[in-house]
């Protein structure tokens, strides 16, 4: 009975096509960015609908089509590269605090796509949430719905408390760059005025001794 | 129980929002598409974190083509709306200004209200206990904070990304001007004394 409600309550949330839509070409990678601190989990539940030509719609399924999920760290690494389905449902917990790249691209192997044909993707990534918790949390027999709200506020309190660690190290990141340019703008000032001073002397000595060589002097 | 869990779904799923962040090549427009029923209230907040003069074209047209937002050029907006039609809502964001900055912009498309944290509040006939009214007073409270941490976030991204530039541009221009400096100092010397430099024999220059 539990796992058919969780079932349920998991379809419920990928069935429900109140996200938010965008077109992209067949063959065109879709790029989102989250900044999101470390030790996150970041789900992203999409659905996506292919054009077709005859009935000039977008199919609810079309066979075959799949779409590769790559989600790409803040060093650069691939921690998530895999083949779905026309609709489901991705999570991966981030252990480096950044900017994490997550693509999409179908798997339509079409050589040429005519004109016309695109797809529709409905997207949406929520951050720092778990929706699974609550069988895990109603499994004991003593919880009422107090009980339960609590711990969905200690989730938020934590992820809030996160996000301001997170910010701490990017505010420091951020004031070294500004130390930084500070000094290198004091250090190239007093490094040109030597050379510009001393360039002139060297050209002064230069054509003077030149000049009386040339006996103009 | 399983009816509040249930009717806290649908109550999110009535309500809620979506918030991206992406990158908008130059000369590209992205459009993205919303199902939003009569009557609600939604609002759209966008912010352009890197790229260029940090500005981006932005409409919104409701589902009869009307365009009831157009901005040009705007670092950052909210625009909060009580829509009247039902349908699908577009809303675009464009840099098909710039020819070579792609920028990257946040949006934020809150849908509804925020679902109370107690699903059943507002059909209750008792008034609520001491602790769920401390818990509905807290959730609000995160809820600004979360709201406000993100604000000091984006705002933190865009300030450290033009840092990030102006310290590249010091560092070229520096290198760039002591090359110059040399080149033209030494080229000034050079040229001088090639103009008193003759071919010809037995000519000192000018000179009485």
């Amino acid at each position: 009975m539990k796992s058919q409600l969780i079932g349920f309550l998991i379809n419920f949330w990928i069935s429900s096509s109140i996200a938010l839509y965008f077109h992209s070409g067949e063959r065109e990678e879709k790029c989102i960015i989250e900044d999101v601190p470390s030790d996150t989990l970041v789900t992203g539940n999409y659905k996506v609908q292919r054009w077709d030509i005859h009935k000039h719609d977008f199919l609810d399924s079309a066979p075959g089509l799949g779409m590769f999920v790559t989600v790409t760290t803040p060093s650069a690494e691939v921690i998530l590269s895999k083949l779905y389905g026309p609709k489901a449902t991705f999570s991966f917990t981030s252990y480096l605090s950044g900017e994490h790249i997550i693509c999409l691209q179908s798997n339509s192997t079409r050589l040429v796509a005519f004109a016309g044909s695109r797809l529709r993707i409905h997207l949406d990534i929520r951050v720092g949430e778990h929706f699974l918790d609550e069988t895990v949390v109603r499994a004991k027999d003593k919880v009422n719905e107090v009980n339960f709200r609590l711990e969905h506020l200690i989730e938020q309190i934590h992820h809030i408390s996160k996000e301001q660690n997170y910010e701490r190290e990017r505010e420091e990141k951020f004031r070294n760059i500004s130390e930084q340019t500070n000094s290198n703008i004091l250090w190239w000032a007093v490094a040109q005025t030597f050379i510009l001073i001393s360039i002139g002397i060297w050209q002064i000595k230069s054509l003077r001794d030149f000049f009386i060589t040339k006996k103009l002097v | 129980m399983r009816g509040w869990a249930l009717a806290l779904l649908l109550g999110a799923l009535r309500a809620g929002g979506t918030e991206l962040t992406f990158e908008l090549p130059d000369s590209d427009k992205q459009c993205f598409h919303q199902e939003m029923e009569r009557g609600l209230k939604f609002t759209l907040d966008y912010q352009v974190i890197t790229g260029g003069h940090y500005d981006v074209d932005c409409y919104v047209e409701d589902p009869n083509g009307r365009t009831i937002y157009r901005e040009t050029k705007k670092q950052y907006d909210s625009f909060p709306h009580h829509t009247e039609v039902k349908g699908i809502y577009t809303f675009c964001f464009s840099n098909e200004f710039s020819t070579f900055s792609h920028k990257t912009v946040y949006f934020n498309l809150q849908v509804g209200d925020e679902p109370p944290i107690l699903p059943d509040m507002s059909s209750r006939v008792t008034a609520l206990t001491q602790m769920e009214s401390a818990c509905v007073t807290i959730h609000e409270a995160l809820n600004a904070v979360i709201d406000s941490q993100t604000h000091y976030r984006l705002r933190e991204a865009q300030d450290r990304s033009r840092a990030e530039d102006l310290n590249g541009r010091v560092s070229y221009w520096s290198v760039g001007e002591t090359i110059i400096l040399f080149v033209v100092s030494i080229g000034q010397v050079m040229l001088l004394k090639s103009f008193f430099t003759e071919k010809r024999p037995g000519s000192g220059g000018a000179g009485t």
